[in-house]
């Protein structure tokens, strides 16, 4: 295991200096002033210019910038916002908004998506089964700011049955529209997933060998189909971490939660370049240190991805 | 026991000298022509690549020449203008129809670009194996560590001057080519075990005629596939961007500009926000409807899921 856990910890160092050099080499190695770029059509002010590139130490060679640019990242500097707040005091703030916003999607679309697809598996063909991959086709095919205005006109504006905007402090119940159009997306496609795997596992000699053994379904379901039909759910949860992060910066947008991804969002229509480059490595960087957890507990859960290779 | 004479060998070694010998394409087109969704999506994708090419034969109104009317405002539907007025009193439908081939154009540039990178890739490093594989792998990961829609963000905001069709396909297909790459590196891994390419090795065949006559044609059906879902993958990526404005410019017809300019008004005026999104998403579904049936028709394992 800490052989595993050594070449894996290996293999995300080149990962991690190639996603910073390459997000650092998109912004700071074109053609052109990288800082009047990032501003687009509005002209700063000539102090903010000369503050960003020295922050960005714009007055060295490429390579010698990247590195600065590293150090800084690991002394947990990751520059400061469009106002003048450092990055990092930002994610303090807003991190756990976020979090709580993203385990609640999470809880929302593995139950529902796990319980809609074992049915749907177990009955296949039936009308349950057919409605239910259609609406999940649908899913997939609507943008998630489709879905976010859609769900906010509905129940916001014509039902009210919730608040069109997350109040101050982003209480728990005014989070639940907001996570249930973030978890809308990943939960059709888990439906399909677990579907296809149950009708899979089905099929499988014990499961056979189960019934005629004479065990009741009430037992063969949960602990024989469903069990062993999870593990491509389970690989699906952790790959789709990119999927949430930017479904996360749409609905936080949308609904105004007060979180990392609505930070981002307010950058980018803003047009604050260098405050998006910021959010952007923290994201991509966030999304590295997910997939290596994962992995690693893998290799925890399954003895056969650690052995191999 | 039987007489020897009795036993039909001659029939079951026979071969229909007749039928017209089956293949990988043939059977998936047999199966693909025989489902209804095949149908409903393949005419939605005409109509809408008709519409895409010839938008003036469906919208008497040219948004490109005719001035919006600031009176008309949010304005509700009249004749000749059958979904109303935005905010800024230009024809929706006009808008709609002008702005269906944005969508296509970006979809498809994106599609030729990821496959042409991901063909690279996937297969020097599927074929070639050892460091060639391990370098070319590595690369693959890091552009896939990046999930493409953030990095189309940066990309797009660092060249906003330069926001067209082109830059915004660009942002989008170099960071979306890591999977088509990994599912032919996948494919090529297993056809390479196929005891006809270990033949051609045999009779001497040299390595690149292997890879380009035997290899990559029995290998190619999975990234079909997903081409087709990437494809609706891109037109939803370009609507994202264009509606958090870091997207097509402002003159360019896109249903994502027209999404984020109807957001503000959702409350009072939701009918200028809903058709554009509307076109949007039957466009997407129509491919990945189609996708679906690719996908089935290519994989017999998908099939038996049906």
């Amino acid at each position: 295991m800490a052989g595993y856990i050594f070449r894996r910890v290996l293999q995300a160092i080149p990962v991690f200096f190639g996603t910073t050099f390459l997000i650092y080499f998109m912004v700071f190695a074109m053609p052109g002033d990288p800082i009047v770029a990032l501003f687009g059509d509005k002209t700063p002010n000539p102090a903010v210019i000369e503050q960003l590139r020295q922050q960005y130490h714009l007055d060295q060679p490429f390579i010698v910038q990247y590195f600065l640019y590293i150090g800084g990242i690991f002394r947990g500097d990751f520059g400061t916002s469009f106002s003048g707040e450092p990055v990092t005091q930002i994610l303090a703030r807003t991190f756990p908004v976020t979090i709580r916003l993203a385990v609640l999607a999470l809880i929302f679309q593995s139950v529902a998506g796990i319980a809609v697809g074992l049915v749907s598996g177990l009955r296949k063909g039936k009308l349950f089964d057919s409605s239910a991959l259609v609406v999940s086709l649908i899913l997939i095919s609507l943008p998630i700011f489709v879905i976010a205005y859609v769900a906010q006109f509905v129940f916001g504006v014509q039902l009210g049955w919730a608040r069109t905007t997350v109040g101050p402090g982003a209480p728990l119940q005014d989070l639940i529209l907001p996570a249930i159009v973030l978890a809308s997306v990943s939960f059709a496609q888990i439906v399909r997933l677990t579907r296809s795997s149950v009708i899979e596992t089905s099929g499988l000699d014990f499961v056979r060998t189960a019934y005629s053994k004479g065990l009741s379904r009430k037992r063969i379901v949960p602990v024989h189909i469903l069990r062993n039909s999870l593990i491509p759910v389970v690989t699906y949860l952790a790959t789709d971490f990119g999927v949430l992060l930017v479904g996360a910066t749409v609905t936080e947008g949308i609904f105004n939660v007060p979180g990392v991804g609505n930070t981002l969002y307010q950058a980018i229509i803003r047009g604050e370049g260098p405050t998006v480059v910021s959010f952007v490595t923290v994201m991509v960087l966030l999304y590295l240190v997910v997939n290596l957890v994962v992995d690693l507990l893998y290799g925890l859960l399954d003895p056969r991805i650690r052995l191999v290779k | 026991m039987a007489p020897l004479e009795e036993t039909p060998l001659v029939a079951i070694d026979a071969v229909k000298v007749d039928e017209k010998p089956s293949n990988l394409w043939i059977d998936a087109w047999r199966d693909a022509r025989r489902r209804p969704i095949f149908w409903i999506s393949g005419l939605l994708i005409l109509l809408i690549i008709v519409v895409a090419l010839l938008p003036s034969v469906f919208s008497p109104v040219n948004p490109f020449t005719e001035k919006c009317d600031l009176s008309l405002s949010n304005g509700d539907p009249t004749a000749g203008h059958p979904l109303g007025f935005t905010k800024l009193g230009c024809d929706v439908y006009a808008r709609i129809i002008f702005g269906t081939s944005t969508s296509i154009s970006v979809g498809f540039i994106v599609i030729l670009l990821t496959t042409v990178l991901g063909l690279l890739f996937g297969a020097f490093a599927g074929f070639y194996g050892g460091w060639i594989d391990a370098t070319l792998s590595r690369v693959g990961d890091i552009f896939f560590s990046i999930p493409y829609i953030l990095a189309a963000v940066v990309i797009m905001s660092v060249l906003s001057q330069y926001r067209s069709i082109w830059t915004i396909s660009l942002a989008i297909g170099l960071f979306a080519w890591p999977s088509t790459a990994r599912v032919l590196r996948a494919e090529i891994l297993r056809v390479k075990q196929s005891d006809y390419i270990t033949a051609s090795e045999a009779l001497g065949v040299s390595k690149i005629k292997i890879l380009l006559r035997h290899v990559l044609p029995n290998s190619i059906a999975p990234v079909i596939a997903i081409t087709t879902i990437s494809l609706a993958a891109a037109i939803v990526a370009e609507a994202t961007l264009s509606f958090l404005g870091v997207g097509l410019g402002g003159t360019i017809m896109s249903w994502g500009n027209d999404i984020n300019q109807a957001q503000r008004d959702i409350r009072v005026h939701p009918q200028t926000l809903i058709w554009p999104s509307l076109a949007l998403s039957i466009t997407v579904f129509s491919f990945i409807l189609m996708g679906e049936v690719v996908r089935d028709a290519l994989d017999p394992k998908a099939r038996a899921l049906r």
